[in-house]
């Protein structure tokens, strides 16, 4: 089997290459990075481009490093590289192991975070975590270049703010939150809910109110407000169950093949409570 | 078509291909006889057409023939090349880790690339790694059985 249309192929070696491929070829091509979601969509037919920009060979898009209290993620790195890189291991284990929960092994060694934030497929886990962290995505385009958070990136359901000569360069997340720690279900391929916390205990309490962000459920990122957490302890039911409800209330869910919107607004406040009293063990 | 010639290492042998830009690894492999990689869900869920690229296992149902271009594919057929079956496979005969043996080619890629990254897993670990390889015959305990064996072998 072939992909139902043919296409050419670029493989610039530059940034710099990429952006002019881009301008200069507009809504014809589109960027290619690991395909798991593109090649997928074009297979179907979905999707159709007379063009595809391979980012994949460009080396200033690869690899991770860590400075001044950030890890940037190059645009080319993989899953499974930040699942096992020494750095995200080490100052974000929690993005470490949602990474490591993501798709199939497969998925994760030819998928990259930068095609997952780009396609914007709602069911999705590394929004909610980098959102809670205050994750930026740095963009490149003809007329240079722009960071935006990655709050504001997402738009909604296969929409960003990504402009039509414009690629993501790196992703920068910064490192040194006490704890954040993301926790799913999911039945089917993908998430169907996912609920992000990030925030610091000092004996037992919490230390100001812990940011929890539900993924997966609407078309974008949704914050919960846990100002009831602000000095509780960790086994403080009515906090936490007060902690629930706001989760439960603050999605708007939809009927899907993951479940009715009843379902979902239940799972939501589970792993609310879950994924903050998990900060608890980190 | 639009084609791109291609510079690969196919089951260790190094050649020079031109491939159409739209042509799936699955096809390029299976055209060239290699039919242990095999079209299932064609949609990365199953595992049924699990090769290694680079040492790693991608789905060649959804990956570009051109991806191997400057890089190296391993397959199934490779694995007894020496005339000697791979620990991996070695195990899973012991372990009657098959029944139809249609998972079986994606199985074994799988888990010999587990082993290759991590030459002693647990057994959960075992088990991560093969979500996503998923067996019709539902025989999975002895398949995971058959990891851990391979990988005392290995040791061995
Ligand atoms: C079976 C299956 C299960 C999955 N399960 C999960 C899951 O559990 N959780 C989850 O989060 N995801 C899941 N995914 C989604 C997974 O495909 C993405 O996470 C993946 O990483 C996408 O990246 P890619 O490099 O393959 O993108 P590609 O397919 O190459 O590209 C995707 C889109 O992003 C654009 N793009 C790529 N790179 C850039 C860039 N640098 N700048 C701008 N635009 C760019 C492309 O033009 C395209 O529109 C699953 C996918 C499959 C097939
Ligand atoms: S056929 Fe490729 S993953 Fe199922
Ligand atoms: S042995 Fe039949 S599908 Fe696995």
């Amino acid at each position: 089997m072939m992909l139902p249309s043919d296409f050419e192929l670029h493989r610039p070696a530059t940034v710099g290459e990429a952006v002019a491929l881009r301008a200069e070829l507009g809504e014809a091509a589109a960027l290619y990075a690991g395909g798991t979601e593109l090649l997928l969509a074009m297979k179907l037919g979905v999707l159709d481009y007379e063009h595809l920009i391979d980012l994949k060979r460009i080396a200033g898009l690869r690899g991770v490093t860590c400075a001044g209290g950030e890890l940037r993620i190059g645009a080319a790195v993989t899953h499974r590289e930040l699942e096992t890189h020494p750095d995200v291991v080490r100052e974000l284990p929690g993005l470490a192991a949602l990474e490591r929960a993501v798709a199939n092994v497969r998925v994760r060694a030819a998928g990259t975070l930068a095609g997952n934030l780009a396609f914007a497929e709602p069911h999705a886990d590394p929004p909610a975590l980098l959102v809670a962290l205050g994750a930026r995505v740095v963009l490149v385009g003809g007329e240079g270049s722009r960071e935006l958070a990655l709050e504001d990136f997402l738009v909604g359901a296969y929409e960003t703010e990504l402009g039509e000569d414009e690629l993501i360069e790196a992703i920068v997340v910064p490192v040194g939150a006490p704890g954040a720690v993301y926790r799913k279900f999911q039945v089917l391929e993908r998430p169907a809910v996912g609920v992000a916390a990030v925030g610091n205990l000092v004996g037992g309490v919490f230390d100001g109110a812990p940011t929890v962000v539900v993924g997966a459920v609407d078309e974008r990122p949704v914050r919960v407000g846990a100002e009831m957490l602000d000095g509780a302890a960790l086994d403080d039911e009515g906090a936490f169950a007060a902690l629930a409800e706001a989760a439960a209330e603050a999605v708007e869910p939809v009927d899907d093949l993951s479940g009715s919107e009843d379902y979902k607004r239940h799972l939501t406040g589970v792993l609310a409570k879950r994924a903050v009293q998990a900060l608890g063990d980190v | 078509m639009s084609a791109t010639t291609i510079t690969t290492r196919i089951n260790g042998r190094e050649q020079t291909l031109r491939v159409d830009n739209a042509e799936l690894l699955l096809d390029l492999l299976r055209d060239r006889g290699l039919t242990g990689a095999k079209p299932s869900c064609e949609m990365e869920v199953c595992g049924a057409c699990t090769v290694q690229l680079d040492g790693l296992p991608v789905s060649a149902c959804t990956t570009l023939a051109v991806e191997l271009d400057g890089r190296s594919v391993e397959t199934v057929e490779h694995l007894d090349a020496g005339g000697e079956l791979h620990p991996v496979q070695q195990a899973f005969l012991e372990r009657s880790a098959l029944q139809c043996g249609f998972c079986t080619p994606g199985m074994v890629m799988t888990a010999k690339a587990l082993l290759e990254s991590n030459p002693q897993p647990t057994r959960d670990e075992v088990t991560h790694w093969l979500e996503g390889s998923i067996c019709r015959c539902t025989g999975y305990e002895p398949i995971v059985d058959a990891v851990l064996t391979a990988a005392q072998k290995m040791a061995a």
